[in-house]
């Protein structure tokens, strides 16, 4: 039987629609507000620790089963290398990496280790469409290989540029960063490798909470010693890896122009949009299409029945 | 010449007190062992035989032992509490340095609101947070092979002459060719 809607029956449709849309707009409002899970991990890096050792390198190399370096990582040449006119940066081989940074005015060089800062609401997890990434109670942001179909959207959606490509297996799509040594060392409550080699405790693993007030009672303890700023306490939202500096941030390479809110805040109130477009507008213009047409369908009808 | 007895025994009592130590005073760098052999940790770097002796004559005890050897600390975040603490019954680093450091003790510790030293590096943090500072000021030895020589373990960790062997390798290949 083809009947075609009524009036009633397309605007039940209508309101039913709209009802669920508003639901799930709720419950993405109460996702805004989430502050990070309470005993969320976090390691404090202090720059004026850091004597650029590399050790930290060398046992995340190890840690994570990453092939061998081109140098050993004994050799600070490295240091000196630039890349497109870039300092080194974390690639598919070293999730880790330190860089040198002469800073003018200042006796000794800065040292400054960079690696994933695991976002509390990271911009690779909502960029990512097959939901590839997790953050976790204990504060990682873990990847699954398993899922990821290698469209790379992370790799531009991340704030600090971390996330890189494993391009030398075309067949595998895989994202390399640092994974906070979740599975061999965080689940277990231990430190992270890197903090655990760093002969200098420039790396200070605890619970984020704590490690906010730490950071902040040096700078209050050491006048002078500190930038009064912690890097990542706001940074993309806040970071479980925060840093402390005794110069300003962006002279030891620091992006101070990132937001201090979740990167996610910038595209929600699109992307909220998008499955009411989805859903809603096929049901609406179809709906119009109908009732602009009945009158014709009618009239076809009758003179069919003329016909007859 | 005539001498006083009682001035006499006075000047030797003065003397003894002197040269003999005595109970509740600080302790001094005589007190201490000449040699500390550092090997708590030695597992990628082979142990450090520390001279004691020639440290101690180059700076205050409590410029290491902050205030356990009885010498007050200069600090002014220590003094708040320990200006006026006595000589501890420990003085070695390992005592109050834990060997193992942000494992699941120490990382609830550090969210206890009782404790003060919330911040206390761990053993390997503190001799390297405490040395190096002052062997580079000092134009002493300040990379890492200066104090302590790798192990095998250590060499293989920085990944130390497998890039030599590699290239032999390669050498010898293109030797053969």
């Amino acid at each position: 039987m083809n009947r075609p809607i009524d009036r009633r029956g397309f605007l039940r449709g209508g309101l039913v629609a709209s009802a669920a849309a508003t639901l799930s707009l709720t419950k993405k409002s109460e996702a805004a507000t989430f502050e990070g899970y309470p005993n969320a991990m976090g390691v404090l890096v202090d720059l004026s620790r850091c004597v650029g050792c590399r050790s930290c390198e060398a046992a995340c190399n190890k840690e994570q089963n990453l092939p061998a370096p081109e140098k050993p990582f004994n050799d600070f040449s490295v240091f000196d290398e630039m890349h497109h006119g870039q300092k080194r940066r974390t690639d598919e081989t070293r999730y880790t990496i330190v860089n040198r940074y002469d800073i003018p005015g200042r006796e000794h060089p800065l040292f400054r280790k960079i690696q994933c800062n695991h976002c509390m609401e990271p911009a690779c997890l909502t960029s990512c469409f097959v939901n590839a990434y997790t953050k976790t109670p204990e504060g990682a942001v873990v990847y699954d290989p398993s899922v990821c179909v290698g469209c790379r959207t992370c790799m531009i959606a991340c704030p600090f540029y971390i996330p890189t490509f494993r391009y030398s297996s075309a067949f595998n799509p895989r994202i390399m960063k640092c994974v906070f040594c979740y599975d061999t060392r965080l689940t277990k409550g231990l430190p992270p490798a890197c903090v655990e080699a760093c002969p200098q405790e420039a790396l200070t693993f605890g619970r984020r909470a704590d490690l906010i007030e730490m950071g902040k009672q040096r700078i209050r303890e050491n006048p002078g010693a500190y930038v009064d700023h912690l890097y990542g306490e706001h940074e993309a939202g806040g970071t479980a890896w925060m840093y402390l500096s005794p110069a300003p941030f962006e002279q030891a390479g620091f992006d101070t122009s990132v937001p201090k809110e979740p990167i996610l805040n910038y595209v929600k109130d699109f992307l909220s949009i998008v499955p009411m477009v989805l859903t809603i507008w096929p049901a609406l213009f179809a709906g119009f299409h109908l009732l602009a047409t009945r009158k014709d369908k009618l009239e076809q009808h009758k003179n069919n029945e003329g016909e007859v | 010449m005539k001498s006083n007895p009682k001035a006499m025994l006075a000047a030797v009592a003065l003397l003894l007190a002197g040269t003999l130590p005595s109970p509740g005073l600080a302790m001094d760098q005589y007190d201490a062992p000449e040699t500390v052999t550092i090997d708590a940790m030695a597992k990628l770097y082979k142990p450090v035989e520390f001279s004691h002796v020639r440290h101690a004559k180059l700076a205050p005890c409590k410029d290491c032992h902050h205030h356990t050897t009885g010498h007050q600390d200069m600090d002014p975040n220590c003094v708040r509490c320990h200006a006026h603490s006595p000589e501890a019954s420990i003085v070695s680093c390992k005592d109050c340095h834990t060997q193992k450091q942000f494992y699941p003790e120490q990382v609830t510790a550090a969210g206890n609101p009782n404790l003060y030293h919330i911040d206390k590096p761990g053993l390997k943090g503190a001799y390297h947070l405490n040395c190096v500072p002052c062997h580079v000021k000092k134009n002493a030895p300040s990379h890492c092979e200066g104090c302590h020589a790798l192990t095998d373990a250590g060499k293989q960790f920085f990944h130390i002459g497998e890039q030599a062997q590699g290239e032999a390798a390669k050498a010898k290949d293109s030797h053969a060719r």
